[in-house]
């Protein structure tokens, strides 16, 4: 039998868990589980065989759907003792392939831990399970007026438990932050079942911000059980501006003229003409279709800060050589403006086989050279590309559009993709600003950090899980998976990772 | 100069790493040889359009200050200033927020990125100059209020905010007890309500955000407008920020509080000063470290002894004990950034 001892997280290679025993591991699982909490018969696991990413697959040994905490501490420490990967999972939304089953491990599902435990109006907190979905927390706040602000496009499937694994933000994360920014307090397990409190009520809590290492780092740390969620009052009025621009370069210098004026608007969206053209059928929002790119701006607040703030914006806008501007008048039409951009993803399904959705933060002053970069790339790999853009932060979702069915085409997308993280990289950017890097990124991790950051993320990596054994092969390459990976950049001249063999 | 930090770091000396000073009393008292930052100085890049700067270490933080004002951006944690010689390097490693962190946030909300030297003199960066960035672990924000005990902080990125384009300030005689059930039921509706400050019964506000919108909530709260257009009410904020106001030259131990907002009046002996709407609480008294420590515990948050006699934090700790689940992932975060545990060491718990 392997026994944990045996295993030790390291940052040159990834481990090999295939003489893991399924048998002793269902066993143990089972002494632990009722039986409708856990899943072992190929039918029952086809569902938990990929995340929102399905490109990426494969059957996990078992699935495990613990009721309580004391059931997450039992698998976890079964999983410990037998050297057993443990793979996370919320709902299944996410779109870097986070969630994609170890086919050596069991998956720890938190779906069944679903119960919003305590609404504090007068506090603004809500103490929730890891299985609440996003939309539920901000459904059980509203007549108090209130509201979870992060909402991620899944907000209606997403779970908060995945949320803190991802960092989650959404189309209102300029003025009302991340999950990071939002959350208050995680508990956790480790994977060798001590309970662990990062946070607390208040606002800060002394030693090491823990809390914030803990969000985003995609159930490699440790297993959340509970969340203290902050919550905000509900904007009296919220009213959008659209505005349409016959040049891209003049929408992308559109969006530093508001910030320039001193402004922060709630939402702050761009979407091309191929995505335009894309989700007007879909929606019929009455999109701009002769405009090369349509910019959302939303104001929210008192009707007096918006009132303002909306006449300010305009004024930019015009300024900016917008070739038509409206404003919604309530907020159906404000809805219907945003209608599009919410169903950008749908929308691109209904037009293309199949899609890929890129995920990569840029400065804002680089967009229009960004989506030049990509036009060319849309040419030399054959493949076309629609865009949408939370261009307030610069947080860029080139939407690749492919046929799964088409030889080679996977393999191009992926490359398309690759090459437009590396550019990214190269523009001053992030190959990930909300989506995480799962299992879909880790070879560019190694196009944005050098090996020695690398090697401190491992570090952090074992403090937490010193056997490697929590969602092992996501987030953070091994070094030799950066040789592998290849095509590796380079970086102001320089090779990364020199001291490594090429293969 | 980054090469004269590495080889004072390899040499294994435990080292006091020292920006302004400004900040020598906080935490438990710092040991080893003076780490010099200073000369590390200056602004890398400020792209107000992109809303960050980057600045080495040793930048003053009036230089920052100084230098987003010319272009009506902010701080917007408001960092305390407790001499002009602070730097941006201490300001990030002690990770204080002023009076607007309830409503704008903490710095550490603030922090996009870090380059460091860890306790092996390895140069690390981790997070970037973007807003939106979930690439790798997010060390940076544990950096920020880590005390220097898990590197040298070489250069960091905040974001950065416009100044609000309307301020105000409003003040209200009342108990405290009302003044935390006011505090909390105003937080939970939409009021551009920026900073809060009780003291001897007296409830200061500070209202910001868009002209209307400040105009319309002073109508809503229909308190007494103080010092209307004058100096004085920003003035009391920014004694406040800094820790200039009387309250705080007091001689007795000063006690920093972090509560739930919603925590009820503490009975503890000795003279409060509430900030954030509830949630930081500042406390005069000799009363026993155990004694407030508790209180604080039961209420769900903690006590640091902020500033008081060196001997005090010998024996109580500048900050709250942590449950052993959790110090023993702190004792190996050392050990993952400073494994000789020679970077500043004890300045946070002896054990680090």
């Amino acid at each position: 039998m392997t026994t944990l001892t045996q295993r030790t997280h390291s940052h040159e290679r990834d481990q090999d868990f295939s003489g893991v025993d399924r048998t002793a591991v269902l066993q143990a699982l089972a002494a632990v589980l009722a039986p409708a909490s856990l899943l072992a018969g190929q039918e029952d696991l086809k569902p938990y065989e990929c995340d929102g990413l399905s490109a990426y697959r494969h059957l996990p040994l078992a699935v495990a759907l613990p009721e309580n905490e004391a059931q997450v501490v039992a698998v976890l420490q079964a999983c410990h003792r037998l050297g057993v990967p443990v793979v996370p999972r919320g709902a299944g939304t996410g779109l870097s392939g986070g969630a994609l089953p170890h086919p050596h491990g069991v998956v720890l599902s938190l779906a069944k831990m679903k119960h919003i435990l305590r609404l504090d109006p007068a506090a603004r907190t809500a103490v929730v399970q890891p299985g609440v979905r996003n939309l539920a927390i901000s459904e059980a706040a509203a007549p108090h007026g209130l509201y979870y602000a992060p909402d991620p496009s899944s907000q209606i499937a997403c779970t908060i438990g995945g949320n803190i694994a991802e960092n989650s933000g959404g189309v209102h994360c300029l003025k009302y932050g991340l999950t990071v920014h939002n959350v208050l307090r995680v508990r956790g397990v480790t994977i060798d079942g001590a309970i662990v409190e990062f946070g607390n009520a208040a606002l800060d809590a002394p030693g090491y911000d823990l809390l914030a290492l803990m969000i985003g780092s995609e159930g490699l740390l440790a297993v959340v059980t509970e969340v203290t969620v902050k919550l905000v009052p509900k904007p009296e009025v919220a009213r959008v501006i659209m505005a349409s621009f016959d040049d891209i370069t003049k929408a992308g210098a559109a969006v530093a003229e508001i910030i320039a004026a001193g402004i922060i608007p709630a939402g702050l969206e761009m979407m091309d003409k191929a995505a335009t053209a894309a989700v007007e059928p879909f929606v019929k929002a009455g999109y701009d279709l002769s405009a090369a790119a349509i910019l959302l701006a939303e104001s929210d607040g008192t009707p007096e800060e918006v009132e303002e703030e909306i006449a300010a914006m305009r004024a930019v806008l015009e300024k900016s050589g917008a070739t038509g501007i409206r404003v919604s008048t309530d907020d159906a039409e404000r809805l219907r403006f945003w209608a599009g951009r919410k169903a950008a993803f749908p929308a691109v399904g209904s037009i293309s086989p199949d899609y890929y959705c890129m995920d990569g933060t840029i400065p804002r002053k680089r967009l229009a050279e960004m989506l030049t970069a990509i036009a060319g790339m849309e040419k030399q790999y054959g493949l076309r590309c629609v865009n949408v853009f939370h261009a307030g932060d610069g947080n860029l979702h080139p939407l690749i559009l492919y046929d799964a069915n088409v030889p080679g085409e996977l393999e191009r997308t992926e490359a398309f993709g690759a090459e437009i993280l590396a550019r990214t990289v190269e523009l001053g950017g992030t190959i990930t600003g909300e989506h995480g890097v799962g299992y879909e990124k880790i070879g560019s991790m190694c196009v944005q950090f050098d090996s020695a950051a690398l090697a401190a993320f491992h570090r952090v990596k074992a403090a937490f899980d010193p056997q490697g054994l929590l969602n092992p092969g996501k987030a953070v390459p091994t070094l030799h998976r950066c040789a592998e990976f290849g095509r590796m950049h380079v970086h102001h001249g320089a090779l990364k990772h020199p001291e490594l063999e090429r293969f | 100069m980054i090469d004269t930090f590495k080889s004072q770091i390899l040499a294994g000396t435990p080292l006091c790493i020292r920006g302004g000073g400004s900040k020598d009393f906080y935490g438990n008292a710092p040991h080893g040889e003076i780490l010099a930052t200073r000369g590390h100085a200056g602004i890398v890049a400020y792209e107000p359009t992109e809303l960050f700067i980057t600045a080495r270490c040793g930048t003053p933080l009036v230089e920052i200050e100084a230098v987003l004002a010319e272009k009506e951006q902010c701080l917007a944690f408001e960092p305390p200033r407790f001499s002009a010689a602070s730097t941006i390097g201490g300001v990030v490693a002690a990770g204080l927020s002023g009076p607007r962190r309830a409503s704008a946030g903490a710095l550490r909300d603030f922090v996009l990125g870090v380059k460091l030297l860890d306790g092996e003199a390895r140069e690390l960066t981790f997070g970037g100059q973007v807003i939106k960035n979930v690439a790798g672990y997010d060390v940076s924000r544990v950096i920020a209020g880590s005390l220097g005990t898990l590197g040298l902080i070489l250069e960091v990125s905040l974001k950065v905010l416009p100044k609000p384009v309307a301020d105000a300030t409003l003040r209200f005689e009342m108990s405290q007890a009302v003044a935390l059930d006011k505090l909390n039921r105003w937080a939970g509706q939409p009021l551009p309500i920026v900073a809060s400050a009780w003291q001897d019964g007296v409830l200061t506000l500070r209202l910001a955000g868009a002209r209307a919108a400040v105009e319309a909530a002073e109508k809503k709260l229909a308190g007494e407008k103080v010092g209307a257009g004058g100096t004085a009410p920003e003035g009391y904020f920014d004694e406040l920020r800094d820790q200039r106001l009387p309250f705080f030259s007091d001689p007795a131990p000063l006690w920093r509080l972090s509560l739930p907002s919603v925590a009820p009046v503490l009975d503890l002996p000795g003279e409060m000063l509430i900030e954030w709407g509830g949630a930081q609480r500042w406390l005069r008294s000799s009363a026993a470290a155990g004694e407030i420590r508790a209180a604080a515990a039961k209420v769900g948050g903690s006590a640091t002894a902020f500033r008081c006699d060196p001997a005090l934090k010998e024996v109580v700790g500048a900050f709250a004990p942590l449950p052993e689940p959790l110090m023993n992932l702190h004792r190996r975060m050392k050990s993952a950034f400073d494994p000789r545990g020679i970077l500043n060491p004890g300045r946070l718990y002896p054990e680090l």
